[in-house]
């Protein structure tokens, strides 16, 4: 099987999930949260490893991709 | 919260006062069991009693059902409950049944969801029905059933804990004030909870800053019977709008208006009617029915039982309503309670039964809180960031499946799945996933019974029943005789068997003609379930259990101590 990105739902929790990201960004200035969220991805994208994976969210996320593509 | 009422399509039946005795011969009023609050919660208490043949009364402040604009959307769950009692049919009848909610961001549809996607149910999804409908159809039920003493306006004012046990309530009528001495109460009086407050209980939790228009408009518009829900409207200034068809040609509209919204400026209807103008367009004709803003608080009290005091429904606990989890959170404790209680009542089980309330509805409510929370944070995000991941939820939303699940528009209301209480007995062989847990709730399944169509879940409730799932014709004869056995144990357990449709012969068994049963409760030949009187499993095996783990998980699951916890007695 090739890797490609995942569009479905893998998140065990996702309620759970999103609750904790918002938590996380509790109490802190907009400044931080920006912060904490660039490091978040740069934490995520390192857990994720495959290039092409990447450039595929990376598209997706900037609004230029088709999903399945 | 302000509140008009506009036009009420709706004629309120006003129920009597009636002198009670107690006011004239001046004495204190002995009762084992009273019901403060006539709402939905406490009137299904009633009735659940009734059921069982225990009388009860209840007493309400008020004269007649739910005023103004409140719950519409009934459950699932809520229905199978109020079957037991013949009184859902007439409920899914006049109601409007649906399952399908859609979800846009703008005008467009980001996606749908289907909430009963099979069939073999009884019972669909959700009903929408007004509150003030639930309530008359309750009453007029509990009238025929001839078992409850309705006292309406009589509002308890006091309570006093009795050392030597029950609880002394103080009652204002409007021909004066008399006295009750109860062994057991159920406090339903609702949020503003008159008992909870005398009592002097925290109702603690969070409180939402943001404020809600609710109301119900009268339209004739082909409209589907489908939940919708927006994120950004261009019709409403890119705050949330709910829509949702009720019977009698009546819709639920919800506006999200923010936190500055002036209360009392924005329920008139000069504010109210451009903006459902906005959404619904210019052609319909509609007219106003009930008009409030809201804002929304999500508490309980910490602990469900008091002593002799049993908390339900609102007065336990609240919830914002995305989610329908109030109404029909508050039922489920009423399932779990009343069965509890008639056997303490009835002296077949001892009061430490009446703990495992507490146990098994604290965690549930729990459940309501935390998803009617989410629900109303991803609605009304607190800062810059949540806002920024609701926006790219939403716009991904519309092209990967994965952040569709991250839409929170409301987690519509699931009965409880109780985890290891005290009177759940663990699984001793394995299931793979499959079949309702030890303490879930029994699913339904289409059965024969003597040739004719039913459902399994019918015969389930109000008893422990033993359903034993058999192989094929004269199989079940052996499970059948093991479960008569336990018939003789005790008076309140009575057996079915399942039988797969090849076996049509066997009389005594349900047939399960679509295979349905054995998929949904995970059963091969052999599976045995004990399931409580309300429905839940109490304790299954694969293999026919031997009497004794049979007698020790009916011990268990009646808040007898085994002795050798779940082993052979
Ligand atoms: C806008 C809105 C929408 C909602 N939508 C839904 C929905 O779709 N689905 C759902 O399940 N839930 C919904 N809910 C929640 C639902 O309305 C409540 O959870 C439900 O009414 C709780 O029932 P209850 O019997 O506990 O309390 P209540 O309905 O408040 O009843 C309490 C009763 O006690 C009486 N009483 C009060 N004080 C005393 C006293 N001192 N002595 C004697 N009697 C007293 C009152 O007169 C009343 O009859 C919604 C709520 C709101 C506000």
């Amino acid at each position: 099987m090739t890797e490609k990105l995942e569009t479905d739902l893998r998140i065990a929790r996702p309620d759970d999930f999103y609750e904790a990201l918002i938590e996380t960004h509790r109490g802190l200035s907009d400044e931080e949260s920006r912060q904490l969220n660039a490091r978040l991805i740069l934490i995520l994208a390192n857990q994720v490893g495959d290039m092409d994976i990447l450039t595929d969210a990376l598209r997706l996320a900037r609004g230029d991709a088709e999903p399945d593509s | 919260m302000a509140e008009v009422s506009v036009q009420q399509s709706y004629t309120y039946p006003k129920y009597p006062f009636r002198r009670p005795k107690a006011l004239d011969d001046g004495a204190v009023e002995r009762l084992p069991l009273v019901i403060v609050g006539g709402g939905v919660v406490g009137l299904s208490a009633a009735l659940e009693f009734a059921g069982l043949g225990v009388e009860t009364v209840v007493l309400d402040d008020d004269d007649t059902v739910s005023r103004g604009s409140r719950s519409i959307c009934v459950s699932k769950r809520t229905l199978e409950i109020f079957d037991r009692s013949g009184v859902a049919d007439r409920m899914v009848d006049k109601g409007v049944v649906w399952q399908r909610g859609r979800v846009y961001r703008g005008e467009r549809e980001i996606y749908n969801f289907d909430l009963l996607p099979e069939e073999g149910h009884k019972m669909p999804a959700f009903i929408n029905l007004q509150q003030y409908y639930v309530e008359e159809y309750l009453i007029d039920r509990i009238t025929e059933l001839g078992k409850t003493e309705l006292r309406w306006r009589n509002a308890v004012t006091g309570i006093e804990i009795l050392d030597a046990g029950g609880a002394l309530l103080t009652v204002e009528t409007p021909e004066g004030e008399y006295r009750i001495q109860a062994d057991h109460v159920i406090a339903a009086d609702g949020v503003r909870g008159a008992i909870r407050r005398a009592m002097g209980l925290a109702f603690t939790g969070r409180t939402f800053e943001e404020r809600f228009l609710i109301t119900d408009i009268r339209m004739t518009a082909d409209f589907p019977m489908e939940r919708r829900f927006w994120f950004e409207p261009s019709f409403h200034g890119g705050q949330s709008a709910l829509l949702h068809r009720q019977p009698d040609s009546i819709f639920r509209v919800d506006l999200q208006l923010g936190p500055d919204a002036d209360p009392v400026e924005e329920a008139k209807p000069e504010r109210v009617i451009p903006r459902i103008r906005r959404m619904i367009g210019g052609e319909l004709d509609f007219t106003l029915e009930w008009i409030s803003v809201y804002t929304f608080t999500c508490r309980r009290i910490e602990r469900f039982r008091h002593g002799p005091v049993f908390f339900v429904g609102d007065a336990a606990h609240v919830v914002s309503p995305f989610g329908a989890r109030g109404g029909n959170g508050g039922i489920q404790d009423i399932d779990n309670l009343v069965w509890k209680l008639a056997l303490v009542l009835k002296g077949e089980a001892s009061d430490a039964l009446l703990d495992s309330y507490d146990a098994e509805r604290v965690p549930a409510a729990d459940e309501n809180i935390l998803n009617s929370s989410r629900s109303t944070d991803f609605m009304t995000p607190k800062n810059q960031v949540s806002a920024d991941f609701r926006q790219a939820v939403l716009s991904l939303s519309e092209q990967v499946p994965f952040a569709r699940a991250l839409v929170n528009s409301g987690r519509l209301s699931l009965p409880h799945h109780y985890a290891a209480t005290p009177l759940t007995t663990l699984d001793r062989d394995h299931f793979e996933g499959r079949g309702p847990a030890p303490g879930s709730p029994a699913p339904d399944a289409p059965v024969a019974i003597d040739g004719e169509s039913g459902w399994l879940l019918k015969q389930l409730g109000r008893r422990f029943v033993a359903l034993c799932f058999a192989g094929g014709a004269g199989d079940g004869a052996g499970v059948a005789t093991l479960t008569k056995e336990l018939g003789r144990l005790h008076p309140f357990v009575e057996s079915f068997v399942v039988v797969p449709d090849e076996a049509v012969n066997d009389k005594d068994g349900l047939v399960d003609t679509t295979g349905l049963a054995f998929e949904r409760w995970g059963a091969a030949a052999g599976t045995v379930y004990l399931v409580r009187p309300d429905q839940h499993v109490a304790a299954r095996w694969k293999s026919p259990p031997t009497i004794d783990e049979m007698r020790s998980a009916l011990a268990r699951s009646i808040g007898a101590r085994t002795g050798s916890e779940g082993m052979a007695a």
